[in-house]
């Protein structure tokens, strides 16, 4: 396991922009709203689109998505990626911005994401379904669709079915989670369910694939967001306190869920242990956590495998609410995926949150004194893990 | 045993597509029997089936007959059609069965009331017809131990 010490506090998330809204939607195109965000994101930062000679975009339409967005931007990058890993695309992306600002071949990332998966179901189109219909000669068309497994939640309902089995798992315990989600929803005025639910309001939610409910599974909203990166160095002139990029680390372990090595461990025991080893921190220095929440037991096996607390005891550890405000692990501090926005992809907002509440700007659902916050996404159907440790100043 | 008992008259299941590498394991399916994929070098079992075997990256692969016995690794019950060719089935279950020669397959299991169908039930293969003369690998509660 190569350890990227050399990385350590190199880069900075220095801007970031999100766009939500209570309603859910948003108005505008994907394109319009994208680039909103980088402009905001820039603006953040002080810094301007003539500055920017990196771009990152996993969803711009056509065949290669960094390229279309660059071109509507109007700039020629040096350093391009589409890398497309879902929803965790965007911590995936920050680890290769921040790789490339460190050996000083980047000097200022974009890395945005816009989605508007309820308006466009509500205009009679698809929603983010289309970007998931996979026609044609694909491994899922053969060996896993004749079997009608609903997707995605489907395929989580897989691994909660196995936690369980195994662990000693229940309901109630998941249930929780999506309590605890509310709770700082209720704190965030832009979230777009703020109502206050009890653990039975969720086990009397419609079951959506056993033992998944529709309280344990994320929103479908519109949504759009960026962050800019640099160097430390350069970061230390700029608009607002740096976030600095301490350790990152990535791993996949599968694409489709029938090929998950154990539906108990993701791929986040190494993609935590690469970030936490190059940050030279571990999970008690974290002082807040943004954790992808697509599912109520997404969260709780990324709180085993990133090591905040030991495999198979999650349903305990989040059961007395310690995720919520006040709690001893605060965590999903918008609201999360569950109760903030989820438009098909929630990457970038873990990140815009985790760079907020490092600086302070987080109002009523500020983390007193974070210094450490951990951003980790998930991607297709636990497929795709990535770790992004970041830290204010004091931390370098 | 068969659920094409239980089946609609016409399939109307999204049916597979069948990849290249995996022909062998449909073309077995019209007899009703179940193979795998095995890598000579590795002597271990490969599922799906592959153009080279996903330790090794060998290419010396065989398919060979599988019992057709495993256990349910994980299950969920779907109370809505995962998609539109499976209304009217629901609620059925869509679980990942260990097979007993060391791969795991995502499948159904049919025969028994859904939440009968727990982690750990030993299983075997039974077959749903489709529309071109192949069959779907099902499983149903094993009839013996
Ligand atoms: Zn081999």
């Amino acid at each position: 396991m190569t350890v990227h010490e050399g990385l350590r506090g190199q880069a900075a998330i220095v801007g970031v922009a999100d766009a939500v809204s209570p309603t859910g939607e948003l108005d505008g195109s994907v394109q319009a709203l994208e680039v909103a965000m980088i402009r905001e994101a820039l603006d953040d930062a002080g810094l301007t689109i003539g500055d920017v000679d990196a771009v990152f975009s996993c969803t711009w339409a056509g065949w290669a998505p960094s390229l279309g967005l660059a071109e509507y931007l109007g700039i020629a990058p040096r350093w391009t990626d589409s890398t497309q890993t879902g929803g965790s695309s965007f911590e995936v992306h920050v680890e290769h911005a921040a790789a490339a600002i460190a050996l000083g071949l980047v000097d200022v990332a974009v890395i945005a994401y816009a989605g508007t998966p309820r308006s466009s179901f509500k205009r009679g189109g698809s929603g983010f379904a289309s970007r998931q219909t996979m026609p044609g000669l694909t491994p899922q068309a053969e060996w896993e669709m004749p079997y009608g497994l609903r997707m995605p939640m489907g395929a989580y309902a897989l691994a909660a079915s196995r936690h369980m089995a195994e662990y000693g798992t229940t309901s109630e315990q998941m249930a929780q989670i999506a309590v605890d989600a509310r709770r700082w929803a209720a704190m965030n005025p832009r979230a777009r369910l703020q109502e206050q639910i009890s653990v039975e309001d969720v086990l009397a939610s419609p079951l959506e694939a056993s033992p998944l409910r529709k309280l344990d599974c994320c929103l479908v909203t519109d949504g759009a967001g960026a962050v800019v990166l640099t160097s430390a160095e350069r970061a230390r002139d700029l608009r607002k306190p740096p976030a600095l990029v301490l350790g990152t680390g990535t791993c996949h372990t599968h694409s489709m869920i029938s090929q998950m090595p154990d539906l108990t461990t993701t791929g986040a025991v190494v993609s935590g242990a690469l970030a936490f080893a190059a940050a030279g921190l571990g999970p008690d220095d974290v002082d807040v956590v943004e954790l992808y929440d697509s599912f109520t037991i997404t969260v709780l096996l990324l709180l085993e495998d990133l090591g905040f607390c030991p495999k198979g005891e999650g349903g305990r550890f989040v059961a007395e609410g310690v995720l919520g405000p006040g709690g001893s692990r605060p965590a999903n501090t918008t609201g999360g995926g569950l109760a903030y926005t989820h438009p098909g992809m929630f990457g970038i907002f873990l990140l815009v949150e985790a760079v907020r509440q490092l600086r302070g700007e987080c109002g009523p659902r500020q983390v007193a004194g974070a210094e450490v916050a951990l951003a980790h996404g998930s991607g297709g159907v636990l497929s795709a893990m990535s770790t992004v440790i970041l830290g204010t100043e004091a931390t370098a | 045993m068969s659920a094409a008992d239980d089946a609609p008259p016409a399939p109307t299941r999204f049916e597979p597509p069948v990849a290249p590498a995996s022909a062998p394991f449909w073309d077995a399916s019209r007899e009703q029997r179940l193979v795998l994929q095995w890598c000579r070098d590795c002597e271990r079992p490969i599922h799906y089936p592959r153009e080279a075997c996903p330790r090794c990256l060998g290419t010396e692969l065989e398919f060979r007959p599988a019992s057709g016995r495993g256990v349910v690794y994980a299950a969920s019950v779907m109370p809505k059609p995962g998609n539109a060719s499976m209304a009217g089935r629901e609620p059925y279950v869509v679980a990942l069965v260990d097979l007993e020669e060391g791969v795991r397959m995502l499948s159904n299991v049919v025969g028994l009331r859904p939440e009968l169908v727990e982690v750990g039930l030993a299983v075997e293969v039974t077959w749903e017809p489709l529309s071109d003369g192949r069959h779907l690998p099902l499983f149903a509660a094993a009839t013996q131990a």
